[in-house]
């Protein structure tokens, strides 16, 4: 979430996420303790053998969730690399997580592993690569629940097939301004694609972040599904983001100045801070970088996006866990220190 | 209202009062498709206003669903359509026909995997399926006239027999 990447002026961050259920178990909802608890164990067996004996896939370290402290829970929440649901739910439950946490495997979320790589930028083809070896390496070591006509068979009877979310994170304050947005979406729906906010399912939007991603798992091979999302879709709506942004500029300039600016002199000053208010002015300073408008580098951009989080913030100041004012203050103070180190010619 | 399983405002609303007892469902448009209910907007108005004559074999057919039930993890349909989610791989078969129906609405109509698979054994079944696919498609494309997609189908078909053969 804090790094940059190819087109990182629209897409945030790519996600590939593989949904798989091991042969032989019931799935969650109708999955005791005891029975998830041999579910991690099987899982955890074939992460050490795949992965961490073999060598053929990224180190993984394992994390209980259900014995893990509630920050560090929400901390994984805010970094996208568990699901809210997964965050706050009870049972038996763990994170897999590479040392570059680009690589994850939830376990007993909705479906027994949720196998996912996350990385900065237009990146699908390779986290796509990446997350067929994690796949690949764990199922030398289990088996996966399959169906000869409905193909992996998951949870929820939508997901089955291919089981596979690819899914990218996309800042669109261009469409927002000529107020396509609305447009979008129902196109969107149109190819069959979900659009969530910037926490996933059931999240609102927030600082014109929309996470687009296929809904479409059965009746076409991997590769194809790739193809028609990266090769077709993702470029389609960067060049109509980049299109609206130079429309908005062109027809709306001193307006969106204002708006970029005023957010940089919000966020320079600012003495107390909710988190989705700085989203919302990063998210405006964010726009007017990728524009040429503020000369601010946009890592400095997305890591303060990730750093205004209520965990993230408390891992840097813990007085931010005293009271809500607490909270708003040491999220000011930072931002505002962060934006003055740099530089800061507005002009 | 919001859904039973999501924070997504519920667009489908069921009250079941069975026994004395009431039972209610408030499901949000995704999890409606996932446990197979229509949505207000798609439902045809014939399923609004049904033809007297078919009541009774719409009634006999939402009993059978009713009693369906898997006999590997002991879920009731009743209980999928309120919750969504399977209880285990033997449900996709205990609940025929009924969860092709929702597969195949939420699939864009799509009955059959064609990606990839975990060993050999399947992997047969897989390309059968590839190959019922391309030539159903190809038959389509024949019919409407479409001949470079036709072509392109033919030579797929090639490819993947010369692969199998």
């Amino acid at each position: 979430m804090s790094q940059v990447g190819p087109d990182s002026d629209v897409v945030v961050t790519s996600r590939v996420r593989l949904a798989r259920n091991i042969s032989g178990f019931p799935f969650i909802s109708r999955a005791s303790n005891p029975v998830r608890q041999e579910i991690m164990r099987v899982v955890r067996r074939a992460v050490d053998q795949s992965c961490n004996e073999k060598n053929s896939s990224p180190e993984m370290r394992w994390i209980e969730l259900q014995s893990a402290p509630s920050r560090d829970r929400i901390l994984l929440s805010e970094r996208h690399l568990v699901s809210r649901h997964f965050a706050n739910s009870d049972g038996p439950r763990a994170l897999a997580l590479s040392k570059d946490e680009h690589s994850s495997i939830m376990v007993n979320e909705e479906d027994h592993l949720r196998i996912q790589f996350l990385c900065a930028g237009s990146r699908l083809s390779d986290a796509f690569k990446a997350a067929f070896t994690l796949e690949n390496a764990l199922a030398n070591c289990t088996n996966f629940s399959f169906h000869p006509r409905w193909g992996y068979l998951t949870a929820c009877p939508t997901n089955v097939g291919c089981g596979i979310r690819m899914s990218a994170m996309l800042h669109l304050p261009g469409a927002q301004i000529m107020k396509e947005t609305d447009r979008i979406k129902r196109a969107a729906k149109e190819l069959h694609l979900a659009v969530r906010g910037y926490y996933g399912e059931g999240s609102e939007s927030i600082g014109d972040f929309f996470q687009f991603s296929n809904q479409t798992t059965l009746g076409a091979t991997e590769d194809a599904l790739l193809e028609e999302f990266n090769g077709i879709v993702l470029p389609r709506l960067i060049g109509y983001e980049r299109e609206a942004r130079t429309a908005a500029l062109t027809r709306y300039r001193s307006r969106i100045e204002d708006i970029v600016f005023r957010s940089h002199a919000n966020l320079s000053a600012a003495r107390l801070l909710t988190s989705d208010a700085a989203t919302k002015d990063l998210s405006r300073m964010r726009f007017g970088v990728v524009m040429g408008l503020l000369p601010v580098e946009l890592a400095t951009i997305q890591r303060l996006l990730l750093q205004v989080q209520p965990a993230h913030l408390s891992l840097i100041d813990p007085r931010s866990l005293e009271s809500e004012e607490a909270d708003r203050e040491v999220r000011a103070t930072y931002v505002r220190q962060s934006l003055t180190r740099g530089p800061t010619d507005t002009k | 209202m919001n859904c039973d399983h999501c924070d997504k405002p519920a667009v489908v609303h069921e009250i079941v009062i069975k026994g004395g007892v009431s039972n209610e469902v408030h499901l949000c448009s995704e999890h409606a498709i996932a446990a197979g209910y229509p949505l207000p907007i798609e439902q045809p108005i014939a399923d609004i206003f049904p033809k007297l004559g078919s009541v009774a074999k719409v009634e006999a057919a939402k009993s059978k669903e009713r009693s369906a039930k898997c006999a590997a993890c002991g879920l009731t349909f009743t209980v999928f359509r309120k919750s969504a989610t399977l209880g285990c791989p033997a449900c996709y078969d205990a609940f025929m026909p009924m969860i092709e129906k929702v597969i195949e609405s939420a699939q864009d109509g799509a009955t059959h995997h064609l990606g990839r698979s975990p060993v050999g054994g399947v992997e047969i079944e897989r390309v059968q399926n590839l190959r019922v696919k391309l030539m159903h498609d190809l038959e389509v494309a024949v019919a409407a006239e479409h001949y470079e997609r036709a072509a392109k189908l033919r030579d797929e078909l090639k490819a993947l027999d010369s692969q199998t053969s």
